[in-house]
């Protein structure tokens, strides 16, 4: 498979009041044509961080400390900001979070839904307004010829979400990245915007970095998934093996704390609360609220370990030292649902191969 | 459309209202006031006063003097100045209104187009020495009254410098300092507003948008930015005519400009009643109109408003 | 990042230890801080609001300590010693020695009209011959107390109004507000020159005729903000819980908005000031021998052109005052705005 990104050992801080802040401590994670990852955390884990900076649309705060995030062979972070521009919107497009703050109220949807095209291309106004018309037809505005004069505040927070769409997929970007898409929406709202997505991306190959805080999300849209703690992947690997057959402690408390529909007791919460990135731990940042912690946790910070050549976990259980511990059931049921799986995948294989 | 017709004449209406409670209370109010206007003049024998009395009316019943009075205004007629014997108020002001206006106008324009530079300014580079600068113009602006500011300019550039005449109203080089004087606040105070709108709009979210499609930082600002922060300054307009107005009446007198305020100093000096109330109807009419007007025009410029038909 | 032989790690160190005490990783470092001692925190990191604050003190304190300690009494009169220019002891620069320019030549004033030896006028006398620094600490102490008692009449007319307005909503805020809507029409000089031209004038007068209308902008704000915090999760708690309006007015509201109505009051402050020199500098202020820094203006304007130091002196404090203020209340509007938390 092509990689369209490359991000290698990215470190980010910001400097406050307080001190300089870690964000991303080390960050690394490669992205393929027409796949959709999701990047998954609690607030604060550095995954909104993580994308902006690819974007280059940090605060003014914020330094790159180091890595580098390869683009088309070439290095983002060395880029100057006239270069930048010339990606953004074009070979990289951005949906933000909240639908009814991202859409300038006093400009009509047609003029924000052309821009992009009309900055990025020698394009005249009436093309660039029929392109704007094609893409709100895509994305399922009703009437859409009729309300390219309408202003943001005439839509509805799911409509809106749809124009924001419109405005990343106009100029046919390589990357498409989704900071939290849905999260301001209704849950029927959320499942249609999730629909239109991948309905998108199937139309128009693009890939997709889908940042989100919902396990639930995650399950509908991701081939792949990496999951972000204290500034750092703590473990990635394909939908399948991070919902079946998860390894790292964090990991098995965000599925643990997810409701199924076998959920029989109270929900498991996670205790404590995350890093303080100003004074970020050593080792496993996650050792002071995992019961599985051990003492090399809070020494020396976890390498990945190989599980499968997709799937991958920085976490010292993995190490041939470390002693055998049960997960939580919920996740000891995962585990043998994916064994399972495997053991039919094999089957039909031996099959496959037989005939 | 329907909605806005309605919102409208209900606007008005209210504006009616106020102008006709404003009208009553001074009315009454000079009522109050003892003694004749005339009584104080030694030359006036008793019967002399009692003539002039009878020819302003003043010796009807105050009800009575109040509905003559109330018909008089419809008719324009606002009385004859006590100050200026036989000449109608009305004429008075008429022949004071043209340089208080000229005034008023070259001072709104100038200061709040260089108030909105320097806040755009300040806000695009803001924390830096240009920022610094302009919020210690908006500050001194704000803080120095501008009757003290009226008299520094009038003393560096007049007396100490002769480079403009020192009062009067001859050409245009006489209405540059008072210009100045009366420019400032207005300045000072959208140069504030402006900064602080624009600091709002650029950290909004749209504005994030706009960078993400690619647009540059000078294109976000002018494109996105401007329009929304420039929109909520036309609810300034109301704040910056009463400034101008306030302004007027001792910038005018520092000045020696025959307007409406150097009038009204005058009047209310001399006890000049009639052309006292003429001017607080005037001045109050002024504001309430301006107010109007920055109601309606919100809601022609601000699509938010304008499509929901100007309620708020 | 370079590998690590994690192989050679010793098998002890890989004995679990469990999670860490809960409530420990989820203590909050910062030391907790009510809302005020929060702001004040801010406001002592706003330098120019500290200066100001302190400039003010000192002026107040000057102001009012003259009531005792003034240097020469500020109403008396003495033709003889009319129009000098200021002398500081032990200074023999010009402007500030007692001497002046009559035709061109530097002339002893103290000396031409007899004034003894021993005897200063620092900032000069005026054109009665009283001592202009006595008649400045006299004039800032009156448009000081006019200030503060007119801001704290607006404080508390406005205060209720808004309250009462907001807290009762319906009809009876309809009615309020269109009141509200009718006075706002009306200059506020307009109302405070005809109030000042029907009754006498003193500092009674103009307190009353800038509280006249100075309460209408608080009314407004603390109007608009009950309604915002009516609608707030913990009224609507503090309702369910059966407490009665006012004291939910009382207990919840007002607390709420003390930060929004201490800025907006300490706004008034210097629009007060402001308000009170221009009246007095149009003719309608204090009479004589009281003074206000408005007075103290337009006596000197009326001879700047020849005694311009009569002018520049009461300025100056003026100035310096309404800047500290407005810095200050800047300051403090920026320290109470959680937005700006940093």
């Amino acid at each position: 498979m092509e990689k369209v990104l490359e991000v290698k050992d990215l470190k980010i801080s910001f400097d406050t009041f307080a001190g300089k802040v870690h964000a991303i401590r080390g960050v690394e994670f490669d992205l393929y044509r027409g796949e959709t990852l999701a990047i998954v955390g609690e607030s604060g884990s550095g995954k909104s961080v993580t994308t902006r900076s690819i974007m280059r649309l940090l605060a003014k705060n914020a330094n790159v400390d180091s890595g580098t995030i390869m683009f088309k062979n070439e290095d983002l972070n060395k880029k100057d900001d006239k270069a930048m521009q010339k990606i953004r919107g074009r070979d990289i497009a951005m949906i933000f979070q909240d639908p009814m703050t991202s859409l300038n109220p006093t400009m009509t949807i047609g003029k924000q839904v052309a821009e992009p095209l009309r900055k990025h291309e020698k394009i005249s106004k009436k093309e660039a307004m029929n392109t704007a018309l094609e893409l709100l037809r895509l994305v399922g505005i009703p009437d859409a010829e009729k309300r390219l004069n309408n202003y943001p505040h005439q839509f509805s927070g799911g409509q809106r979400q749809r124009i924001v769409i419109a405005i990343a997929l106009i100029c046919r970007p390589e990357i498409l990245i989704a900071d939290e898409p849905t999260t301001a929406l209704d849950v029927t709202i959320q499942a249609q915007i999730i629909e239109l997505m991948k309905d998108i991306q199937e139309k128009i190959r693009t890939s997709i970095i889908f940042i989100t805080h919902d396990l639930g999300v995650v399950a509908n849209v991701a081939d792949r998934v990496a999951v972000m703690y204290g500034g750092r992947i703590v473990e990635i690997g394909t939908s399948e093996e991070i919902f079946y057959n998860p390894q790292h402690p964090y990991t098995w408390g965000l599925l643990s704390s997810m409701p199924t529909l076998e959920t029989q007791d109270s929900l498991y919460a996670i205790p404590g609360s995350p890093p303080d990135l100003l004074d970020p731990p050593t080792g496993d940042a996650f050792y002071p609220r995992n019961e599985f912690a051990m003492q090399i946790d809070t020494e020396e910070t976890p390498p990945f370990f190989e599980i499968s050549p997709t799937h991958k976990a920085a976490t010292w259980l993995l190490a041939p030292q470390a002693p055998k511990v049960t997960p939580p059931q919920e996740i000891v049921n995962r585990h043998q649902h994916f064994q399972k799986i495997m053991k039919e995948r094999e089957l039909v294989q031996k099959k496959l191969r037989e005939v | 459309m329907k909605n806005f017709g309605k919102y409208f004449l209900k606007r008005v209406f209210f504006m009616v209202i106020t102008l006709w409670l404003i009208i009553t209370v001074t009315f009454f109010l000079m009522k109050l006031l003892p003694g004749s206007p005339y009584a104080n003049q030694e030359k006036l024998s008793p019967e002399q006063i009692e003539i002039l009395n009878k020819q302003a009316g003043l010796d009807k019943s105050v009800p009575e003097q109040y509905v003559i009075y109330m018909k008089n205004i419809m008719k324009g007629d606002f009385g004859t100045s006590f100050q200026f014997k036989n000449q109608p108020v009305a004429k008075l002001l008429r022949n004071r209104i043209g340089p208080s206006l000229q005034l008023g106008a070259q001072a709104i324009v100038f200061g709040t187009f260089i108030g909105i530079i320097l806040g755009l300014i300040a806000a695009l580079r803001q924390n830096t020495w240009v920022d610094t600068g302009a919020t210690l113009i908006a500050i001194l602006g704000r803080s120095i009254p501008n009757f003290v500011f009226a008299v520094l300019l009038q003393y560096v550039f007049s007396v100490k410098f002769k480079l403009f005449p020192i009062a009067g109203w001859n050409g245009f080089a006489s209405t540059i300092l008072p210009t100045f004087a009366l420019a400032m606040s207005p300045l000072a105070d959208t140069g504030r507003f402006i900064r602080t709108e624009m600091v709002e709009v650029l950290s909004s979210d749209y504005i994030e948008l706009a960078r993400a499609k690619g647009l540059s930082y000078w294109e976000v600002a002018f494109k996105h930015g401007l329009r929304n922060s420039l929109i909520p300054l036309v609810t300034l307009l109301g704040p910056l005519a009463v400034a101008l107005m306030t302004g007027s009446l001792v910038v005018e007198n520092i000045f020696a400009i025959p307007g409406i305020g150097e009038q009204f100093v005058k009047s209310i000096m001399t006890n000049d009643y009639p052309t006292i109330m003429a001017v607080t109807i005037l001045f109050s009419a002024l504001l309430v109109v301006v107010i109007l007007i920055v109601d309606l025009l919100y809601g022609v410029i601000d699509p938010r408003i304008r499509v929901s038909g100007g309620e708020h | 990042m370079a590998e690590m032989d994690y192989s050679k790690i010793p098998k002890e160190k890989f004995e679990l230890i469990g999670h860490q005490d809960a409530a420990e990783s989820e203590k909050i470092a910062a030391p907790s801080l009510t809302f005020f001692q929060d702001s004040w925190r801010r406001l002592k990191k706003n330098k120019a609001a500290v200066i100001s604050l302190v400039i003010l003190g000192l002026i107040t304190l000057i102001a009012f300590g003259a009531i005792w300690l003034s240097p020469k009494d500020p109403t008396k009169q003495n033709v003889q010693f009319a129009n000098l220019p200021p002398k500081i002891p032990g200074i023999s620069v010009d402007g500030f020695n007692g001497t002046t320019l009559v035709r061109g030549q530097r002339v002893d004033k103290y000396e031409q009209v007899g004034v003894p030896e021993d005897v200063y006028f620092i900032l000069g006398t005026d054109s009665l011959g009283r001592d202009l620094l006595s008649r400045i600490f006299m004039g800032t102490r009156a448009s000081l107390i006019i200030a503060f008692v007119a801001a704290i009449l607006d404080l508390s007319f406005g205060v209720t109004y808004g309250l009462i307005s907001g807290m009762k909503g319906g009809r009876v805020d309809s009615i309020m507000q269109r009141i509200l809507e009718v006075l706002s029409g009306i200059p506020n000089l307009v109302v405070m020159i005809l109030f000042l031209t029907i009754f006498k004038p003193g500092i009674l007068t103009i307190i009353l005729a800038m509280a006249v209308t100075g309460w209408i902008t608080m009314a407004r704000i603390v109007r608009a903000q009950t309604l915002k915090i009516k609608d707030q999760e913990y009224v609507l708690a503090a309702t369910t819980l059966g407490q009665s309006q006012i004291s939910i007015a009382l207990k919840h509201i007002l607390p709420n908005i003390s930060s929004v109505v201490i800025v907006q009051m300490m706004f008034s402050i210097p629009t007060a000031i402001f308000f009170e020199a221009f009246l007095s500098f149009i003719g309608l202020g204090l009479t004589p021998p009281n003074a206000s820094l408005g007075m103290l203006l337009s006596e000197g304007y009326k001879l700047f052109r020849f005694l311009p130091h009569l002018m520049w002196a009461p300025a100056i404090v003026l100035s310096v005052i309404m800047i500290c203020f407005n810095l200050l209340a800047d300051g403090m509007r920026d320290a109470f705005d959680p937005k700006m938390k940093d």
